[in-house]
């Protein structure tokens, strides 16, 4: 049984500028237990997909169009909004991108994660504050410092917060927006290496969003690469890795600084992500991709699945595999 | 906190000091004459000079000066009227509770009808009610006080006579000039309290309040008012002193015995005593208001309180997280 099933997820922003086709159609499932890495180019709409699992689309101008959120065999979007408030924060969480901003500046700290427990758990107020100041220990900040407002916290440790927010009531899914991307380096390491284990000792199941595929080498056990609001490939971390398949994929394996080789050039995808108020007729990677035929130009390729669990959307994957890319990246 | 409450304090002294100096400066070159406004029509030179001496108008100016500002200080004592022969002091005494309550009940009916217009403006934003509460407090804040004062009494005082046009009589007399002078001034605040809440709504915070499965009521009123209230209450603070100050017309129109008759009537006599009474009070109170603004900055933001408390705790606190800090 799926924990989390995505079907035809379809998620628009109207805006005055035009229709912006953020997610076109996306479905995935995951499994208790699994780290899911979503990874795409900024703007591909990774962060709209993981705001339409919580039905947290700002609207307006965001709408979900159509598709289906099956969360424990139940639709989400079916669900009653306050149906959907008991969820969040309580069974699904979510960690937003920038950590700086995501914690209300006039409240203390201890306060901010006590008030999550308090709203799904029954507890009460010093009972919820007492689980909170735990939690915070749990991420790294020492109670004393529960008091404190945000503005007293370096970046690192403000995300530790969120992180203790999102963990709080125990989610059986977690999703992770780009947790560490505002975070220095030394710092997302170990932001990083605390929400693993904080998922494997909580039985977490998480959505990892990223851009950073050494990121999601060491986290993830199945990735999705997502462009322009479509899934083009997705597989376990061994498949997209090894066995690598769809020419954007193989793009950003080579874009990256490679670990061990002597290249000192990196290659870049050349050209730009499709303007997503008028996305490319076909596939809409076809203006970037290097081996694109006129059947890329004209039909937009379907989901095929070429290996157990690894899917890509490509018309010529056959053709490509002979041309086996360098992707050295990987465990 | 005590600290900066005494700084703040202690700053009163030299801007009373030079609003005492100020209106000192502009009664002493006006070219009216307390002395034979006065006197009446006709009198001698000696009669003249005699009531010049009583009124002490023959010292210099520098003298007087400092006269006035000791006896305030060490007696509390404003003067004597010039028309009145009461004390200036007495005289304040009377007339500011009037002033005061009406700046004080236009205040309140507008923070408790505009805050929750804004709001709910600022909440279903373009909706019906969004326009409606937009339209109308656009309308009210562009309105001229005076304007509205003269159209209020029309219509509630001599066409529909259920309020007295002027003068006290019971609560009903309050009603008139309180709605002159708080209609626009609710109008102020729905709009300040609607940019404020449509900026606050969009935050990031704001949609990890929602993403904890908080309800709307309390992700608005919890996270939402209270980071949108700064702006708020400066425009409360700003509007206090424009009520004061605009005391004048609404009294006047009313015929309220408040501090603005007091000052009219007063300038009209060239009562130098009472009108320095009343530019004096009236700028101690926007003062003592300003300092209640930025007390009430410190509770409501916790940086600003850590600002003001400057202690060594919060220094530190802040000594370590310097990093993150962009400022
Ligand atoms: N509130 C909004 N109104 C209009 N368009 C939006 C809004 N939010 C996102 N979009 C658009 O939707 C598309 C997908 O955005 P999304 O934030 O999901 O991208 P992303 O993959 O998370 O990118 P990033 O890596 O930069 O976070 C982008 O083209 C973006 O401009
Ligand atoms: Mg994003």
């Amino acid at each position: 049984m799926s924990l989390l099933e995505v079907k035809d997820l379809t998620i628009h922003y109207l805006t005055d500028d035009g229709d912006v086709s953020a997610v076109n159609g996306i479905s995935f499932s995951m499994e208790k237990g699994d780290t899911l890495g979503l990874v795409g180019e900024t703007g591909a709409g990774k962060s709209t997909t993981a705001l339409g699992i919580m039905r947290l689309v700002p609207n307006p101008p965001g709408k979900i169009l159509r598709g289906e959120i099956l969360f424990d065999e139940e639709d989400l979007l079916a669900k009653p909004e306050a149906e959907m408030r008991k969820i969040r924060g309580n069974k699904i969480s979510m960690i937003f991108q920038d950590p700086m901003t995501a914690l209300n500046p006039v409240m203390r700290v201890d306060e901010q994660v006590a008030e999550v427990v308090k709203r799904h758990s029954g507890l009460n107020k010093s009972d919820s504050l007492r689980r909170a100041l735990d939690m915070l220990q749990t991420v790294g900040i020492p109670p004393e410092r529960g008091g404190d407002y945000p503005h007293q916290f370096s970046g690192g440790m403000k995300q530790r917060v969120v992180i203790a927010i999102a963990l709080a009531c125990t989610p059986q899914l977690l999703i992770a927006d780009e947790p560490t991307t505002a975070l220095d380096v030394t710092i997302q390491a170990q932001v990083l290496d605390m929400m693993n284990d904080l998922k494997q000792e909580f039985g977490t199941s998480m959505i990892l969003i990223t851009h950073d595929l050494g990121i999601v080498a060491e986290t993830c056990d199945k990735v999705a690469i997502m462009y322009a609001g479509k899934i083009v490939e997705y597989g376990s971390l061994r498949d997209i890795f090894k066995q690598t398949a769809h020419p954007y994929t193989i793009g950003l394996f080579n874009s990256l600084p490679p670990a061990s080789s002597d290249v000192k050039r990196l290659k870049p995808i050349p050209g730009l992500m499709p303007d997503p108020t008028d996305l490319p007729t076909g596939c809409s990677f076809h203006p970037r991709c290097p081996f694109c035929q006129e059947l890329c130009t004209e039909k937009a390729p379907e989901d095929k699945i070429i290996s157990p669990g690894h899917s890509i959307r490509c018309h010529f994957y056959q053709e490509l595999k002979e041309k086996r890319p360098v992707a050295e990246v990987g465990k | 906190m005590l600290k900066f409450v005494g700084r703040r304090v202690l700053w009163l002294i030299p801007v009373m000091l030079g609003a005492i100096f100020i209106v000192f400066a502009i009664n002493a070159i006006d070219p009216g004459d307390p002395v034979s406004a006065l006197l009446g029509g006709s009198y001698t030179q000696e009669q003249y000079d005699d009531k010049k001496i009583e009124l002490g108008l023959d010292k210099p100016f520098i003298v007087r000066y400092a006269g006035y500002v000791k006896d305030i200080v060490t007696d509390g004592d404003f003067g004597t009227s010039y028309t009145t022969k009461r004390p200036v002091s007495t005289e304040l005494v009377e007339r500011f509770g009037v002033t005061f309550k009406v700046a004080v009940i236009s205040i309140l009916i507008a923070i408790v009808l505009g805050l929750p217009f804004g709001i709910i403006s600022a909440v279903k934003q373009y909706s019906i009610a969004d326009n409606a509460v937009t339209i109308i407090s656009l309308v009210f804040a562009s309105m001229p006080g005076f304007w509205l004062a003269l159209m209020l009494m029309l219509a509630f005082a001599l066409n529909i006579k259920i309020f007295p046009a002027s003068g006290i009589e019971g609560w009903k007399s309050w009603v008139l000039p309180c709605l002159a002078s708080g209609l626009s001034f609710i109008a102020t605040i729905t709009r300040m309290t609607r940019s404020s809440m449509l900026d606050v709504v969009r935050q990031d915070y704001i949609r990890t309040a929602r993403a904890k499965g908080l309800d709307e009521r309390t992700v608005i009123v919890k996270h939402g008012v209270r980071n949108a209230l700064i702006p708020i209450i400066t425009t409360i603070g700003f509007q206090f002193g424009i009520l004061v100050s605009g005391s004048v017309i609404v009294e006047t129109i009313f015929s309220l015995p408040g501090l603005g008759t007091l000052m009219m009537t007063a300038i009209n006599n060239r009562d130098y005593p009472v009108i320095e009474g009343c530019v004096i009070i009236m700028a101690a109170l926007i003062c003592v208001i300003n300092l209640l603004v930025d007390l009430v900055y410190g509770f409501v933001d916790p940086q600003i309180m850590e600002q003001m408390k400057g202690s060594k705790k919060a220094r530190r606190a802040r000594h370590k997280t310097m990093g993150a800090h962009a400022l």
